[in-house]
């Protein structure tokens, strides 16, 4: 029997990390510096179209401190085309992207030359002397007249700007539930492009051992293991001369979560100078070279009968793919393709999504991806069939959302939701925000026609998190699998290395991964160390990214530190001359059942199998384990959050009264690190809704091009939020967990606008464009009012 | 990003500054506290051959009065003129208007000549010295000479200094009895204001005896609402100020930028000016 | 190239500097003090806020030749041997940080604030950081390590 006593799992334990971070010890990738180091600085595109004729570099070379100067064809020959690994349909348009533009410029930001010097401030002068001449071509920038016959092209020799179509069809046919139903709503929604913004810019450092080929690239990346894979693919370098360090990453958001061309002109220019380099970006050449999110335009229709009853969803999706395909470009509003119907029960099911090219920098993965496109679109039009049929919001999703013993439900999309419990975590929510007065104070400032007022948002959601069981991932045509690898080191002095595949910048997986390994193995939490981020130290993963992190690679350290103790065991028994079968195992000690004074701690185990002396015969002389895990499902978190806007009718003005929200996301390992996950969600969403905007004019400049224009909200700027839990924990794994990652940014931007729209739907406003901003508001009133 | 290189010289005096500036003509700039100047230059959107930093030049800072008027060092930092005693007893609107500048950090080197002479029309400052009437002093090498704020506020970045002109101090008639108010509509705490007003109002006899309203951000540089000024001159309540308010934007030709459109900006100045001018007489 | 003497987390420093060299490239990249980072070039984000003669900076907005003579303090000259600062203990035990980027100039930011108002209300500390982005907290978490630190009077 082995009995884990759950001291560390579920408390809300200080994080291991913080102790460089907070005093300034820290590894940024910018901090790396080693003897001889160059670097370099990137020429980039002030076009968001154009032929290259011409690149000459001779002048800049010519100037003091610079090593060498590359144009796009002179880096071309050794570096393939940069990958993008879910090529989501069999007939999929896949464009040749250069890590360094050669012929032809697709986006304002498409780098086209490369200085390489002795220090920064020389390398960003002599970006000033290089020449390039270039003859424009028509940017591609509106997703609809991009598909139109005789559009011009983002890639002349693929014939089309569209990328893919990818269809989805379940349950009944869709027109003819249609046809039976009473009520019918269509609305177009716009997912405006959205940029990440880590705290910390990218920066790339790659240090060369010229003579042996080898390779060693730091990277502020989400995911070494699949950078080192591709990155051996684009440049040739041998996979097992290439190593891979994320050391300390200030954040991701999905923008990480890629393998960028920065990375791949680093190696080539290490591999031909023999000397380490440097790229750091500057948060607003970031803004046009690191990857944005969302830019999506949601046609969507519902089907319903009078009394709610929700029959059928149909979804046509055009997303903005920008100029490439990056690392899963393609795939990422299809992470959402299964969630458009949420927590709710339907007869159909239509879901199509094309892919279209245009001459803005790409999009790909961003806090959520897919599923608050996903979640934003049902809940929004939940609110305006409510509207509709005269029906409170909340009674409206009462009517149609999954029962709690109804699970394990299989939705209408195909998914199976092992477990939840909707009411739940709807009726804390409710008691938290005082719905009801709420709503009194909502009638009366409608009835006094007050200038400012008062909106209610609702919004519930489910995501699928725990990416990826591995079978699903090839059904969907991705190219990888979505396993995690963990191993647990207990070491002759009884201190414990936990090896993870995930590669956290911010999550605390080096606490929490203690948290699970000290319980497992009844070990004091301070002697647990998590090794991550080196492919070196840590050769198997599949990182960081999608709410995967604990579900999968904490799943995986979990099933590891099982390994060791049932080895463990064996050496025990067999020092303590005893079965198997009669040992216990409390609090890292095992003992002999009926005789307590016959014990062994796991340390002293770990020591007794370093010396090796008296193993049991035929025994291996470890107790270490590794585990890869490959998840049978799913993981499928849910919540309810609600919010109360107040809203300047005369000046447009959203101020965010209150913010409640209550998330169930299973078995809790660490309840602070999970708050602050939730919050920061939070602020990401609500931004979405009502701050930020990657806004390009008619020629396909970024015009929301620096920190002073893309307005990432401050604390000024932000509620205080309320935020608690419900607990249905997860059936699909021995932990019960579910995942918290994207949570809070999914639910958060429907909730805010719902409540937008909600005070001001007496005025007659039916939508807002996000971002909302005060003057978007303001003339909607005054189209409303005339 | 990364500043161009430029030289660098650093006077210790207020003539040597005016050398400084006049050997290095249209190329030279002057560096104050750097808040406005040095994102310009790490965006490469100013290239000068030579950087005068007159950071080091003494007797540019600090608040003194001199009979009506309160004399405010054009060296002195936002930080410093929000905490002055003599600003907040006299000049209140000033105070108030300074602190919403920005963040803390850059409030403690950003200086009030600075943003003055960087004549941004987005900035507060500028709108709040042309309501206050104040004057600015500059020195070049002729001389010492005294510019009205309403004379200034050349064009768009563009003020009344020659190359070779200094601002040393900026002199703020005394607003004592005037009720002030400083409303700011921004979309994030640190962002410009999309509009600005600045509203000083004297009362007499429970009616509005005498107002000034600037506006920031409402055209290419910052702007009176004259017309509105004079229609609230005897206004007795809100509906009064209301209507004045209705001319806030007369004769204002704002921009279209990224956070709004003119339409937008000249609804917003009525508004605001409402809500200022009602604030700062005490009408709210 | 100018010459400056700087004081730096008590250690005093001569060094020939160019005229353009920013305050944060001087303590990165000449003097190794990598603890400070930098988060964007129009000094919205205050990653790089450090202290300048006593007030809080932000050191990508100040020129390495604009604090000749001075005394800069770095998020690594606040623990003495070892023993963090109040703040530093605050924003540990209050999981006032995720990937801790922000953190530096957040917390000298705060030390600022504190000092200038003891004893802020949640919206004042909210107000006092509005120059300092976070992507990683919704901030919530550090207004209360800054409450949390000016009840226990902490102001560094």
């Amino acid at each position: 029997m082995t009995e884990t006593v759950e001291r560390e799992v579920g408390r809300a334990r200080p994080r291991k990390e913080d102790a460089h971070l907070i005093t300034g010890q820290t590894t940024w990738t910018d901090n790396i510096s080693v003897n001889g180091l160059l670097h370099f600085a990137l020429l980039r595109s002030p076009m968001a179209h154009a032929r290259i004729e011409r690149v000459d570099v001779s002048a800049a070379l010519e100037r003091p401190g610079i090593v060498a100067a590359f144009s796009g064809r002179d880096l071309a020959e050794g570096l393939a085309s940069m990958p993008c690994v879910w090529p989501v349909t069999e007939d999929i348009v896949m464009p040749d992207h250069p890590p360094i533009a050669v012929d032809e410029v697709r986006h304002a930001g498409d780098p086209v030359a490369v200085v390489v010097a002795r220090d920064r401030y020389t390398a960003a002068d002599a970006l000033e002397a290089i020449e390039v001449d270039y003859d424009p071509l028509p940017p591609v920038l509106d997703l609809e007249a991009a598909l139109a016959e005789g559009a011009p092209l983002v890639h002349a020799d693929k014939g089309t700007n569209r990328c893919y179509t990818w269809p989805l069809k379940t349950g009944e046919d869709f027109d003819a539930v249609r046809q039976r139903a009473e009520v019918t709503l269509k609305r177009r929604y716009h997912q405006q492009r959205l940029i990440p913004n880590a705290m910390e810019p990218r920066a790339v450092v790659v240090t060369p051992i010229a003579a042996s080929g080898e390779y060693t690239l730091y990277s502020s990346t989400q995911i070494p293991h699949i950078l080192r894979v591709l990155m051996a693919m684009v440049t040739g370098i041998p996979e097992n001369k290439l190593r891979v360090i994320a050391p300390d990453v200030g954040g991701g958001f999905g923008s990480k979560l890629q393998v960028y061309g920065e990375e791949a002109i680093a190696l080539a220019v290490a591999r031909r100078l023999g000397r380490p380099v440097k790229w750091t970006e500057s948060r607003s050449e970031g803004y046009l070279a690191t990857h944005h999110g969302r830019g999506m335009i949601q046609d969507i229709e519902i089907a319903a009968n009078r009394d709610g009853t929700l029959l059928g969803l149909k979804v046509d999706l055009l997303v903005d793919m920008g100029a490439y395909l990056m690392l899963i470009t393609p795939g990422t509003p299809l992470l959402g393709a299964f969630m458009y119907p949420g927590i709710y029960k339907m007869d159909a099911y239509d879901f199509t999504c094309t892919g279209v090219f245009t001459t803005r920098t790409p999009t790909d993965a961003y806090r959520g991806a897919g599923r608050p496109e996903a979640t934003f679109a049902i809940e929004r039009t939940m609110d305006e069939l409510a509207a509709e049929l005269g029906l409170d919001p909340v009674e409206l999703r009462r009517r149609n959302w999954i029962r709690h013993e109804e699970f394990p439900y299989t939705a209408i999309a195909g998914l199976t939701y092992d477990s939840g419990n909707y009411e739940a975590a709807t009726a804390k929510a409710l008691e938290l925000f005082d719905y009801d007065k709420l709503r009194a104070e909502q009638s009366d400032r409608n009835e006094r026609a007050d200038t400012v007022r008062l909106g209610i948002g609702v919004s519930t959601f489910t995501e699928m998190c725990g990416l990826a069981p591995s079978r699903i991932l090839r059904d969907l045509r991705y190219v990888a699998g979505g396993w995690e690898a963990a191993s647990v080191r207990m070491l002759p002095t009884g201190k414990v290395e936990v090896v993870t595949g995930t590669s956290p910048h911010g999550q605390g997986h080096a606490t929490c991964w203690s948290q699970i390994a000290a319980d497992v193995l009844g070990v004091p939490f301070e002697d647990v160390e998590v090794v991550h981020g080196d492919t070196k130290a840590a050769p198997q993963g599949m990182d960081t990214y999608g709410s995967r992190s604990l579900v999968v690679g904490g799943m995986a350290v979990h099933h590891a530190a099982r390994k060791v103790v049932d080895k463990a065991r064996k050496v025990a028994a067999h020092l303590l001359e005893a079965s198997e079968n009669d040992l216990e195992f409390t609090s890292g000690v095992f003992s002999v059942k009926g005789s307590p004074e016959a014990r062994r701690t796991i340390q002293e185990v770990a020591f007794e199998t370093f010396s090796s002396h008296d193993l049991p015969d035929g025994m291996e002389p470890t107790i270490n384990a590794e585990h890869l895990l490959d998840p049978d499902t799913f993981s499928y978190p849910h919540g309810t959050h609600l919010c109360a806007v107040e809203v300047d009718t005369e000046t447009g003005q959203t101020r965010i009264r209150s913010y409640v929200c209550v998330d169930d996301i299973g078995k809790v390992i660490n309840p602070m690190i999970v708050e602050g996950q939730v919050h920061g969600g939070l602020a990401q969403g609500i931004a979405q809704a009502l701050y930020e905007e990657a806004v390009y004019d008619e020629d396909g400049n970024l015009i929301s091009g620096t920190m002073a224009d893309y307005l990432v909200p401050s604390a000024a700027d932000l509620p205080d939020f309320v935020t608690d839990r419900t607990e249905t924990p997860a059936t699909s794994n021995a932990l019960g967990v579910k995942g918290v990652g994207e949570a809070g940014t999914i639910a958060s931007t429907p909730a805010v606008v719902n409540a937008i729209v909600d005070a001001l739907r007496p005025l007659g406003v039916r939508d807002i464009r996000m971002p909302c901003t005060p003057e978007r508001v303001w003339q909607a009133i005054e189209e409303a009012r005339s | 990003m990364i500043p161009p290189a430029f030289d660098y010289t650093r006077p210790t005096t207020v003539d040597e500054a005016v050398r400084a500036l006049a050997d290095g003509g249209e190329d030279a700039k002057v560096l104050a506290g750097g808040q406005s100047l040095l994102p310009l230059l790490r965006m490469r959107l100013a290239f000068p051959e030579l950087v005068v930093d007159v950071g080091r030049v003494p007797g540019l800072s600090g608040v003194r009065e001199d009979g009506d008027a309160l004399v405010i060092g054009a060296m002195t930092t936002h930080h410093d003129v929000i905490g002055a005693p003599l600003v907040r007893r006299h000049a209140g609107l000033l105070a108030a208007a300074t602190a919403t500048v920005a963040d803390p950090a850059v409030r403690h080197r950003g200086t009030l000549g600075g943003s003055l002479a960087h004549a941004d029309p987005a900035g507060d400052l500028p709108a709040v010295v042309l309501a206050m009437d104040a004057e600015l002093v500059a020195r070049g090498p002729g001389g010492t000479r005294t510019i009205p704020a309403r004379e200034f506020f050349v064009d768009y970045l563009q003020s009344a200094l020659a190359p070779d002109e200094l601002l040393t101090e900026v002199r703020v008639p005394k607003a004592d009895g005037w009720g002030f108010h400083y409303e700011k509509f921004h979309r994030v705490a640190q962002s410009w204001a999309i509009v600005g007003v600045a509203a000083l109002v004297r009362r007499d006899d429970g009616r509005i005896a005498e107002a000034r309203v600037g506006l920031t951000n409402m055209g290419g540089t910052p702007l009176r609402a004259y017309a509105c000024e004079e229609a609230l001159s005897g206004a007795g309540d809100a509906q009064a100020v209301a209507r004045a308010a209705q001319e806030a934007a007369d004769g204002t030709r704002p921009a279209q930028d990224t956070s709004a459109s003119p339409k937008y900006r000249a609804h917003l100045a009525r508004v605001l000016t409402r809500r200022a001018v009602l604030t700062a007489a005490g009408m709210g | 190239m100018t010459h400056i003497t700087v004081k730096v987390d008590g250690t005093t420093y001569e060094d020939e500097v160019e005229p353009r060299l920013l305050l944060i490239h001087y303590l990165r990249d000449r003097l190794g003090l990598t603890g400070t980072p930098i988060g964007c070039d129009t000094s919205n984000c205050g990653a790089c806020t450090v202290e300048l003669d006593g007030e809080s900076v932000k050191s990508c907005s100040v020129l390495a030749v604009q604090a000749d003579g001075g005394e800069v303090t770095t998020v690594q000259g606040l623990a003495r041997d070892g023993e963090w600062t109040g703040l530093q203990r605050a924003f540990h035990e209050r999981h006032a940080l995720q990937c801790g980027y922000c953190t530096p100039g957040m917390i000298m930011a705060a030390r600022d604030l504190l000092r200038e108002n003891p004893h802020p209300t949640a919206d004042e500390v909210r107000q006092g950081l509005e120059g300092n982005l976070c992507r990683c907290t919704g901030y919530q978490n550090i207004v209360r390590a800054v409450l949390a630190a000016s009840e226990e009077g902490v102001t560094a």
